[in-house]
């Protein structure tokens, strides 16, 4: 027991290892992802048809071969990419292609009006998305996309199989050293465990709070 | 010629289809400033849809439309070349629309409603925009209404905000269409008599409607619209007395003649 306590610190950093993974790859993820929603159902024929062949490629594709492609794949190509990167660019590829279906379904909810509504005041495109689109869609987004993030932290815990010293890979460690699995996977199970309860908490009450809209 | 005479809406042999089906077939017209004109006709005679070409909600394949000389949605008539987005929003915010299922944004209230526009095209302050939304909204009857959300006002209580937040851009001619055939029939004329106010006050209007005693009384011309094409137009009672020589119209024209003899 002493041996694990002693083991906290290494500990420690491989959650904030796995914190700064998930966090980068949420955003990111965000980001791309819903760039190419917006482009899978507002874009031009040729953009529609690219994103849907990207969702659909990402998503045959089981997570973990995911990553070995990107790591293993990556300096064939000239790219010179560490564990670390692959892992979040790898985890980043397979959540935006969620992330793009989420946001597909979230904007596709919202009535043809709404758009036309928009123009007929003059609002540009980006204004549009901003003003009137989003604000209503988000609504629709949030609550499969939340669900989205826990998966995300529990994902990364694959980039362990990369080497990352992450709280997986530290939990392995300490217990190649100490043999004391039982305790150090139970830990590691309630870690994981109170950061995607504390996540879901919070979704249900971003979800109560923009509940706005009677239906 | 006046600038006066020049018509602030001119409509040039506009065509337009949807796939193989040819719904505007050369349609020409003109509205003046502060002229009020109606448009009637049956149904998928291509109303609707005019309309939407007017704020481009629609391209078209030929002709054009020009409201104070500028071409809508190209950049001139000569090489049809679409305007940027930036461009076309511009354009747009010089006309109005009033939609038949009002399309107001559920998330706003019925101020903010009125004040987006206001303050993302015309750039208004929030103070500004908010003092506009609540003098228009009281003039559509709404001053104990204005920081409700649509979905907590009646359908005729949403289309007077419609109406309000379409008129509050001052844009230089207003759209309607068929902005009553959605409600209730005790909720037509609260709308109606906000319209007519407007037609009063001046302001520039063209209007598909299914209202005909409305539209005799409110406008200085019909346009009878059938099968795509302008049959028939003038002035209310000019193109009642056109009903004799055309048959269309008359057939038209004699639904509602029946309909009020119920
Ligand atoms: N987006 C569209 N795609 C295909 N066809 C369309 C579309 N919009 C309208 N049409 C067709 O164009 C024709 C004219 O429609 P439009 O809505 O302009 O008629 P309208 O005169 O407004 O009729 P109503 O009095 O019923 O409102 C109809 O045949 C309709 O089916
Ligand atoms: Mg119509």
């Amino acid at each position: 027991m002493a041996a694990v306590l002693y083991a906290l610190p290494f500990l420690l950093q491989g959650l904030l290892i796995t914190l700064w993974v998930s966090a980068l790859v949420v955003v990111f993820s965000l980001v791309i992802g819903v760039i190419l929603g917006v482009g899978l159902v507002y874009g031009p024929r040729p953009v529609q048809w690219l994103v849907r062949l990207f969702s659909d490629c990402i998503r045959g594709i089981p997570i973990l071969v995911l990553i070995f492609v990107v790591y293993y794949g990556s300096p064939p190509l000239g790219i010179a990419i560490d564990s670390f990167w692959a892992g979040v660019v790898a985890l980043t590829l397979f959540k935006a292609a969620q992330v793009i279906e989420y946001a597909r379904g979230a904007i596709s909810s919202i009535p043809k009006g709404q758009m036309e509504a928009g123009k007929a005041i003059g609002l540009t495109f980006l204004q549009r998305l901003q003003s009137v689109i989003f604000p209503q869609a988000i609504r629709r987004f949030l609550p499969p996309w939340i669900n989205g993030v826990t998966d995300a932290v529990k994902g990364s815990a694959l980039i362990s199989l990369l080497g990352v010293v992450d709280l997986m890979q530290s939990i392995n460690e300490v217990i190649g050293r100490t043999y004391e699995a039982m305790p150090l996977y139970l830990l590691g199970a309630v870690i994981y465990f109170v950061i995607n309860y504390s996540l879901s908490l919070t979704s249900r009450y971003v979800e109560r709070r923009y509940a706005y809209i009677r239906d | 010629m006046d600038a006066n005479e020049r018509p602030l809406l001119k409509i040039e042999g506009l065509q337009k289809s949807f796939g193989q089906i040819d719904v505007l077939k050369g349609i020409s017209m003109t509205v003046r400033k502060g002229e009020v004109v109606s448009i009637i006709g049956p149904s998928g005679s291509g109303k609707t849809t005019l309309l939407r070409c007017v704020n481009f909600l629609e391209t078209y394949e030929h002709g054009s439309i020009q409201i104070a000389g500028q071409e809508v949605g190209f950049r001139d008539s000569s090489n049809r070349q679409r305007r940027g987005e930036t461009d076309l929003a511009r354009m747009r915010a010089e006309t109005g629309m009033v939609f038949q299922s009002f399309n107001l944004f559920p998330h706003l209230t019925a101020a903010q409603n009125v004040m987006l526009g206001l303050v993302k095209v015309r750039k208004k302050s929030k103070q500004e925009a908010r003092e506009i939304a609540e003098h228009w909204l009281t003039r559509v009857g709404l001053d104990h209404r204005i920081d409700n959300l649509p979905s907590e006002l009646s359908g005729g209580q949403q289309q007077r905000v419609g109406i309000a937040r379409a008129v509050a851009m001052e844009p230089k001619i207003l759209l309607l269409d068929e902005i009553t055939s959605a409600l209730d029939p005790e909720l037509v004329n609260e709308v109606l008599d906000v319209v007519r106010q407007l037609t009063e006050e001046g302001m520039t209007m063209l209007m598909v409607t299914h209202e005909i005693a409305f539209a005799r009384d409110a406008s200085n011309r019909i346009v009878f619209m059938d099968d795509g094409k302008v049959s028939a137009e003038g002035p209310p009672k000019e193109l009642m007395a056109q009903a004799g020589s055309n048959e269309r119209l008359d057939a038209f024209l004699s639904r509602f003649r029946t309909s009020h003899l119920h």
